[in-house]
C-alpha cells in the first residue's frame, strides 16, 4: 500500500505585495474557480502523485468574535498564505520534484511573503514553513492517484468492449460476463493496452510510524486515564457551565460576500471547502479540540472503513489545522455535490461529530453535552458555518470527473476482476457496476 | 411555548388545495406602475383563503411578490432584507442559475420573462376559473384601479389536460401530506418512509422538519404591523412570515415531439418499447402506476383512498439494483422515497450505521433524507394537447409551445426546491449514477471533466446494465421567479406598510 500524505505550506503576506499575490493566483485559473491545469506557476497536472492541491488567502473576517468574550483589545494575526496538497508518498520527495517543475512559480508566489528571499533555498524554507495538521481524512488510503487513473481506464475499456459485443452480452448470465471480461482483460493487459500497477508495499519507516501510532495512543490514554477519571466530574461541570453561556453568533452574511463565495462553488462535480475561525478560551475548549481531533485522526488513520467518514461518502480528503498556537484553526476538504448538500449531510448524518469539533469555535450554535443539538439548529448552523467559509484563491484536483462514489466503483469492478470465479450474487453485483 | 391551530382564513387557499376542481386558470405577471393604485387595487383584491368551502368555490385568486414587488410598495428594508437570501437574489442570479441548471439554452438571458430589471414581474397575480367563466372572472377581480396601478408584463395561460401533462403522463400524483393538526413529532429520528411532513416545511410560522421556526421576518409591534399574529417562538414579536410561504414559478417548454420521436428511434419503431423506455425515463407508467410493487406496510400519510394507495403506497427498497425502477427515473430522483438510516437499524445497529460501519453495497445511504426536501407542487399545463401517437409525426409549421407552468410552494426554497432541482434532478452524479441527469429535465450541458451528461442507464436482473446515450433536451426553462406568499394578514400589512413612511 502507497501511503497517502499532506502538507501544508504557511507563511505570512506582505502587505505591499498582497494585490501582487492575487493578481498571481488569478493568473492560475481560468475563470473563478476553474483552474488551468497546465498554469505555468504550477502546472498542477505534471505532479503524477498529487490528488488536490489549492492556495488559499487566509482571510478570517471574525477575528473580532473574540469580544464576544469581553476582555481587551482583539488579537492581530498575520494575514497568511496556505499551499496545501494530497499526495502518495513522502512529502520531502513531492517538495523535491515541486522545486523541480515549479520552482520559479513558487519563488514568484512565496516572493510574495515575509522572510522569503532571492536566495533561499524552496525546499528548505517550505520544510520550514509547514503547519502539520492535527487531524486528517483520506477516502480510500493506498490508492493513488495513478490507480485512479488506471481504473479509470479500465472501466471505460470494460463499457466499450460490452458496447461493442452488446450482441454476444445480451442474454450472457452474470457469471459468465465476468469469465469474458476476465479473457478480455488478460488480452488487453498482455498487449499493453491497459495497465493494472500492482500495489508497492509500505515503506518500512511508514509502517513502523504507523504501527507506533496504532499502539502508542491507546497506550497513552490508558496511562492517562487514572488523571483522566480523576479530572472528569471537573471537566463535565465547566463543559456544562460554559456550553449553557457561551454566546452564538449566527447571523448572515451580507449578499455580497455569498456571492463571492458562490463563484468559486459548483462548477465541478466536486467542491472545495475552507472554514477558518477562533476558538473559545480557556483549557477547557482547548483539551477538548485536542482530545476529539486526536480521536478523529487515530480513528480516520486505523479504523474507518474505506470511502466513510462515518456515514458521509462525499469526501475524498479533509484536515483541520491548528494555526497561532492554538488560537484559531481552519478546516479544508473536497467533497463531492453542492455545498447546501454537503451541509445537509453533516447534520443529517454525522451531527454529532461536527458539534464535538466545531462547537468548541466561537460563536457555535448551542450544544447539549457537546455532541446533542448544536448543528441540528439547521438555518443557525449554516448562516454560521457560511460566516466561516473562505474562498480558495485556487483549488486543483487531479480526476475532476470522479466523485469518491466513481472511485470506488471502479474499484470495486477492478477488484471483482481479480477474483477468478463469483457465486451467482457477486457476479450479479459486480456485473451492475458496469 | 402555545400550540395554536392553524387559522385558515389568514392561508392563501393555494398551500392546503390544487384547485383541480376549477379547470381554467389564468396568471399575470405583473409590475407595479403606481404605487398609490396598486394598493387601492390590493386592499380590495378578492383573495381566497384556505377555509374549506360548502360547496367548492367556483372561483379563487391568489397573489404573490417577489422582492422587487415588496421594494415597489416601499415595504420597510428592513423587513425585506429578512426573508431568505435566495427569495432576495431572485432565481436568475448567475451563481444560483448554474446551480439550478438554468445554463446552455436553460439561461436566464434566454428566457421570456423573469430575467433583467424589465422583464422580472412585481407580483403574480393567479386567477381560477372554470374556463367559460375565466374572462369575467379576471374582468371583475381586475376592477378600476388595476389599469392604473399595474403594467402587465406577461399572461401566462394554463390548459386544461384532464390531469395529463404534456408528454401524456398522468402528473401530480404525489403530494406530501401536510402536517396541519401538528401531530407529527420531528424530534425521533425517522426510520421509515413517511409521507407525512411538518406544516413547516410548507408555512412559515410553524416548526420545521428539524423542529426549528424557519427564518422570516419578525417586527416590533407598531400601529401599522398590528394587525400581524405574534411569532411562536418570539411572542413579543410580530411575523410577517406566519402563515405564508414561499412560491416558486418556472416555466418549462416540451418539447413533446423531441421525446417521443427519441424513444420511438430508440425503440426501432416498436411503439409499445418505445412507451416502455418513455416509462422509464419517468418512473411510472403513462397512467400513474409505479415500476415497482406496492409496499405491504402502509405508508403514513397515503391513503385511505384505494386509488391513492395503488398508485402511491411503495419505496424503493425492495428494488435495490433498480431493475424495477431505474435509479435515473423522474420520480426516483424527485422522491427518493427514504428515511433517516438506511436499512432501518435500531438500537445498537443504529450506532453502528452512525460510525460508518453500515450496509456495505455502493449506493447505500447515499441520499440526504427526503422529509428535508419536500416540496408542494401546483403546476397546471399550458399549450394545446398532443397524442404521443401524433407526436411521432414531424412537426407542422407554427407548432404551438407546450408546457408546464411549474408552481411550487416550500418554506425554505435552498433547502426544498433549489435542493431537489441541484443535488438530485440535475445532478450528473445522483445516486451513483454517472453521465447522465434528469432524463426528462436534464440539460444535456457539460460539466467541466465530464463532457456527457445525456445517458440514461437502466439497470437489470441478470446483465450488464443497458445504456441509452444521447438523450436530447426534452425541456427547456423560459422563466421563472420566486415569489412571497403572503399570509391575508401579511398581504393587507403590505398594502399599508409604505403608507405611513
Amino acid at each position: 500500500m502507497t501511503p497517502q500524505a499532506n502538507f501544508m505550506v504557511l507563511a505570512p503576506i506582505d502587505p505591499a505585495r498582497r494585490t501582487d499575490l492575487e493578481q498571481l493566483l488569478d493568473s492560475m485559473n481560468d475563470g473563478p474557480g476553474e483552474v488551468n491545469r497546465a498554469n505555468p506557476l504550477i502546472p498542477f497536472a505534471q505532479f503524477g502523485t498529487l490528488h488536490f492541491a489549492r492556495l488559499v488567502i487566509l482571510n478570517d473576517g471574525t477575528l473580532n468574535d473574540v469580544r464576544a468574550y469581553g476582555g481587551g483589545a482583539v488579537p492581530t494575526y498575520p494575514l497568511y498564505l496556505a499551499f496545501l496538497g494530497d499526495i502518495d508518498g513522502e512529502v520531502d520527495s513531492f517538495f523535491k520534484e515541486l522545486a523541480r517543475r515549479a520552482g520559479d512559480g513558487l519563488r514568484r508566489i512565496f516572493s510574495c511573503c515575509e522572510g522569503f528571499t532571492p536566495g533561499a533555498d524552496l525546499v528548505n524554507w517550505m520544510k520550514a514553513h509547514e503547519a502539520p495538521a492535527i487531524a486528517a481524512y483520506v477516502n480510500w488510503r493506498g490508492r493513488t492517484v495513478l490507480q485512479i487513473h488506471e481504473e479509470a481506464a479500465l472501466r471505460a475499456a470494460l463499457l466499450d468492449y460490452a458496447r461493442t459485443n452488446a450482441g454476444e452480452f445480451r442474454d450472457l448470465p452474470p457469471r459468465e460476463v465476468h469469465r469474458t471480461l476476465r479473457k478480455f482483460l488478460a488480452t488487453e493487459l498482455s498487449s499493453g493496452r491497459l495497465t493494472l500497477t500492482p500495489p508497492r508495499s509500505a515503506p518500512i519507516v511508514w509502517w513502523i510510524g504507523n504501527t507506533l501510532n496504532l499502539i502508542g495512543i491507546p497506550l497513552l490514554g490508558l496511562l492517562l486515564l487514572p488523571l483522566l477519571i480523576l479530572i472528569a466530574p471537573i471537566y463535565v461541570f465547566c463543559l456544562r457551565r460554559r456550553e449553557k453561556t457561551d454566546p452564538e453568533l449566527c447571523w448572515r452574511v451580507s449578499q455580497a460576500y455569498s456571492d463571492h463565495l458562490s463563484l468559486f462553488e459548483d462548477r465541478y462535480v466536486t467542491n472545495q471547502f475552507n472554514a477558518m475561525g477562533s476558538l473559545k478560551p480557556g483549557l477547557v475548549r482547548r483539551l477538548t479540540m485536542i482530545g476529539v481531533l486526536s480521536t478523529v485522526d487515530y480513528a480516520a488513520r486505523h479504523f474507518v472503513r474505506r470511502g466513510r467518514l462515518g456515514r458521509i461518502r462525499t469526501i475524498h480528503f479533509a484536515r483541520w489545522v491548528f494555526l497561532d498556537d492554538k488560537k484559531r484553526m481552519v478546516f479544508f476538504s473536497n467533497y463531492d455535490g453542492t455545498v447546501e448538500a454537503y451541509m445537509d449531510d453533516f447534520i443529517n448524518k454525522t451531527g454529532f461529530g461536527l458539534n464535538a469539533v466545531f462547537s468548541n469555535g466561537i460563536g457555535y450554535p448551542r450544544t447539549n453535552w457537546l455532541v446533542r443539538d448544536g448543528c441540528g439548529d439547521e438555518q443557525k448552523y449554516k448562516d454560521f458555518l457560511r460566516r466561516h467559509t473562505l474562498p480558495s484563491q485556487v483549488w486543483y484536483k487531479a480526476y475532476p470527473e470522479f466523485t469518491a462514489i466513481d472511485l470506488e466503483r471502479n474499484t470495486r469492478l477492478r477488484k471483482g476482476l481479480e477474483v477468478s470465479s463469483m457465486n451467482e450474487e457477486e457476479a450479479r453485483e459486480w456485473v451492475a457496476l458496469l | 411555548m402555545r400550540q395554536s391551530e392553524v387559522d385558515y382564513r389568514d392561508v392563501q387557499g393555494l398551500a392546503r388545495f390544487g384547485y383541480g376542481k376549477i379547470k381554467g386558470a389564468s396568471y399575470a405577471l405583473l409590475r407595479i406602475k403606481d404605487v398609490a393604485a396598486a394598493r387601492a387595487w390590493l386592499r380590495s383584491a378578492p383573495v381566497t383563503s384556505a377555509v374549506v368551502m360548502k360547496p367548492p368555490p367556483s372561483t379563487a385568486l391568489q397573489v404573490a411578490f417577489t422582492a422587487s414587488g415588496l421594494r415597489a410598495l416601499n415595504v420597510p428594508p428592513a423587513v425585506i432584507g429578512s426573508f431568505s437570501p435566495e427569495f432576495l437574489a431572485g432565481m436568475a442570479e448567475e451563481n444560483r442559475a448554474r446551480r439550478l441548471g438554468d445554463i446552455g439554452s436553460n439561461a436566464p438571458s434566454n428566457w421570456k420573462w423573469g430575467y433583467g430589471a424589465a422583464d422580472a414581474p412585481d407580483l403574480i397575480v393567479m386567477f381560477f376559473a372554470d374556463s367559460h367563466g375565466l374572462g369575467s372572472f379576471i374582468e371583475n377581480s381586475k376592477g378600476v384601479a388595476w389599469r392604473g396601478a399595474f403594467e402587465e408584463l406577461r399572461w401566462l395561460g394554463t390548459a386544461d389536460l384532464d390531469g395529463v401533462e404534456p408528454f401524456g403522463f398522468v402528473d401530480g400524483i404525489s403530494q406530501p401530506h401536510i402536517d396541519w393538526d401538528r401531530q407529527r413529532d420531528v424530534t425521533q429520528p425517522q426510520i421509515d418512509y413517511s409521507n407525512v411532513v411538518a406544516l413547516g416545511e410548507f408555512l412559515l410560522g410553524y416548526p420545521n422538519e428539524y423542529n426549528k421556526y424557519t427564518d422570516r421576518p419578525l417586527i416590533d409591534p407598531d400601529p401599522v404591523s398590528r394587525g400581524l399574529l405574534n411569532a411562536e417562538d418570539a411572542p413579543d414579536k410580530k411575523d410577517v412570515g406566519r402563515n405564508g410561504t414561499y412560491l416558486v414559478v418556472r416555466q418549462l417548454r416540451q418539447d413533446v415531439r423531441s421525446l417521443w420521436q427519441f424513444v420511438n428511434q430508440q425503440a426501432g419503431g416498436d411503439a409499445g418499447a418505445a412507451e416502455k423506455l418513455a416509462e422509464a425515463f419517468v418512473g411510472r407508467t403513462r397512467m400513474g402506476s409505479p415500476l415497482v410493487p406496492r409496499s405491504q406496510q402502509e405508508i403514513p400519510g397515503i391513503g385511505p383512498n384505494p386509488d391513492e394507495i395503488c398508485l402511491n403506497q411503495f419505496t424503493f427498497a425492495k428494488d435495490p439494483a433498480g431493475s424495477g425502477c431505474p435509479f435515473g427515473a423522474h420520480v426516483f430522483r424527485a422522491n427518493p422515497r427514504n428515511a433517516d438510516f438506511p436499512g432501518r437499524p435500531t438500537g445498537l445497529a443504529k450506532i453502528i450505521t452512525m460510525l460508518g460501519f453500515g450496509p456495505r453495497g455502493l449506493r447505500d445511504d447515499l441520499m440526504s433524507p427526503v422529509r428535508f426536501h419536500r416540496i408542494l407542487r401546483r403546476g397546471r399545463e399550458y399549450g394545446p394537447e398532443l397524442l404521443p401517437e401524433d407526436a411521432v409525426r414531424p412537426a407542422p409549421p407554427e407548432d404551438p409551445e407546450r408546457g408546464l407552468h411549474f408552481v411550487c410552494l416550500n418554506a425554505n426554497i435552498s433547502r426544498q426546491f433549489e435542493f431537489l432541482q441541484n443535488a438530485w434532478i440535475n445532478s450528473t452524479k445522483f445516486s451513483g449514477l454517472t453521465g447522465e441527469s434528469d432524463p426528462l429535465l436534464g440539460n444535456r450541458q457539460p460539466v467541466p471533466g465530464c463532457p456527457v451528461t445525456s445517458d440514461f442507464t437502466e439497470p437489470r436482473k441478470d446483465g450488464i446494465p443497458q445504456r441509452v446515450s444521447g438523450l436530447p433536451q426534452f425541456v427547456t426553462v423560459r422563466g421563472g421567479a420566486y415569489f412571497f406568499l403572503p399570509s391575508l394578514r401579511a398581504f393587507r400589512f403590505f398594502a399599508e406598510a409604505g403608507i405611513a413612511r
